[in-house]
């Protein structure tokens, strides 16, 4: 046992992952990249190698933390196996009663937004106010300017907090709309195929 | 059964079906606010509860539906109705199946929405108010120190002394005017309070009244007054008649 002894070297961007880690522990909403780089005053490219870090140190079946990319950024969350334990002592009262309705309405929001109350009526065929007025509580959706032309109405928008609540890396994460619900033209057969039984 | 006393619950009214009808008509209710599948749905249980089928009830309520849904649909569509009405039929059609296969694409959407957030109810996380941004530092414009030493001279000279003259009203006192009344009152039966004061600052007839009041406690004078706000009548004591509540209310 001759050898010399050798200094290992820590990875280089440890220090790096240390501050990353304790600035996402202090946030309560997802961080971006660059809202990291600019705390860390750092490389936004060296961010990404300290998360690539954190991610395989805080993932499930290693850690009570999960890191997670949700809502266009970077967040803490609880691993699955500890939901029943937090289950008994925190709720999700973001989602709590969350009607038919409100989905619908999130929905529209969601996948036409930012869109306006008489919008959101239009496609539903029901006023839309308490719906809105419950999402907006909730923080799912926010107010995001107004139709133009005077007196024209609020429009809406959704929130991070919408993308975390349904664990949505960012908007693109939802489905496409084409390949929801039946087309115009198969409604129309089947509206016509009614018509035909009616009167045959 | 009788359609238009079918009770019903919904979210934007809770009544009769008639009084319902009445407040759409009078425009005091927003036929969108009313949910019609729901009326429907009242209807059907109660025809469902009575287990025989009333065609007249149910014709009457064809027509009222129908004619709510017409109502319904126009306030939904302001500013389509003209639009619409130029259609062809087969493009109205197309327009009908367009918007439905709209609201249903938004109907699958929002399955997918409570099965993704059934799928995720074990994601606990904290939840808290936005960060407070740091305050902007405040920019204040060019000072000149000449005016600043200006205005705290101006600040540090004594104020002017506040003239307290307005506070100095002087009372005469009442017994002034209680020998003066006594006095009139040898020489003459009956006098005017307001004539026999009329001439004296407010503060003079103010005592005045009061030395009044205490010659009619003691006694020594009745008073008369037709009416609030008429000349006050002061009199000798005998000469009283019967107007004892005016004086004792004064």
């Amino acid at each position: 046992m001759d050898r010399p002894l050798r200094l290992i070297t820590a990875n280089p961007v440890d220090q790096l992952a240390r501050t990353v880690e304790a600035l996402l522990v202090v946030a309560s909403a997802p961080l971006s990249v660059d809202e990291l780089a600019e705390a860390a005053d750092d490389d936004p490219e060296r961010v990404e190698l300290a998360l690539g870090l954190l991610s395989d140190r805080f993932r499930e079946g290693r850690s009570g933390i999960v890191l997670e990319h949700v809502a266009g950024g970077y967040a803490f969350r609880a691993s699955r196996e500890a939901a029943v334990a937090c289950g008994r002592l925190f709720e999700r009262p973001v989602e709590r009663g969350l009607s038919q309705a409100a989905l619908e309405t999130l929905s529209i929001v969601a996948y036409l937004g930012p869109c306006s109350r008489p919008e959101i009526a239009r496609i539903r065929g029901v006023a839309a106010d308490s719906a809105v007025a419950g999402l907006l509580e909730r923080g799912l959706i926010s107010e995001a300017g107004r139709d133009d032309g005077p007196g024209g109405a609020v429009r809406y928008r959704t929130t991070p907090l919408f993308e975390r609540v349904f664990g949505l890396e960012s908007a693109a994460a939802l489905p496409r709309l084409d390949d929801l619900g039946e087309s115009a033209a198969e409604i129309r057969e089947r509206l016509h195929s009614v018509a035909v039984g009616k009167t045959a | 059964m009788v359609v238009r006393e079918l009770e019903l619950d919904l979210d934007a009214f809770e009544g009769p079906f008639d009084l319902l009808l009445t407040l759409l008509l009078k425009e005091e209710l927003e036929p969108a606010d009313v949910d019609m599948a729901a009326i429907v749905v009242a209807f059907v249980e109660r025809l469902a509860e009575r287990e025989e089928l009333d065609l007249e009830a149910c014709g009457e309520f064809l027509v009222l539906i129908a004619a709510l849904l017409e109502l319904k649909a126009r306030a939904l569509f302001p500013d389509e109705e003209a639009e619409l009405a130029e259609l062809e039929p087969e493009e109205a059609a197309e327009e009908l199946a367009r918007r439905l296969a709209e609201y249903r694409r938004m109907k699958e959407a929002a399955t997918w929405l409570a099965e993704r957030l059934a799928g995720e109810r074990d994601r606990f996380f904290r939840v808290g108010p936005a960060p407070l941004a740091p305050q902007p530092e405040r920019k204040l414009a060019a000072q000149d120190p000449e005016q600043l030493a200006a205005t705290l001279r101006l600040l540090a000279e004594p104020p002017a002394q506040v003239s307290l003259a307005h506070m100095a009203i002087r009372f005469p006192p009442v017994a002034q005017f209680l020998e003066r009344f006594r006095a009139v009152l040898r020489r003459r039966r009956v006098f005017d309070f307001d004539a026999e004061v009329g001439s004296l600052s407010r503060i003079d007839q103010a005592v005045a009244f009061l030395a009044l009041l205490e010659l009619r406690k003691a006694g020594e004078i009745s008073l008369d007054q037709a009416a609030p706000f008429s000349p006050i009548r002061v009199s000798r004591p005998h000469d009283e008649r019967g107007s004892e509540w005016i004086a004792r209310s004064a």
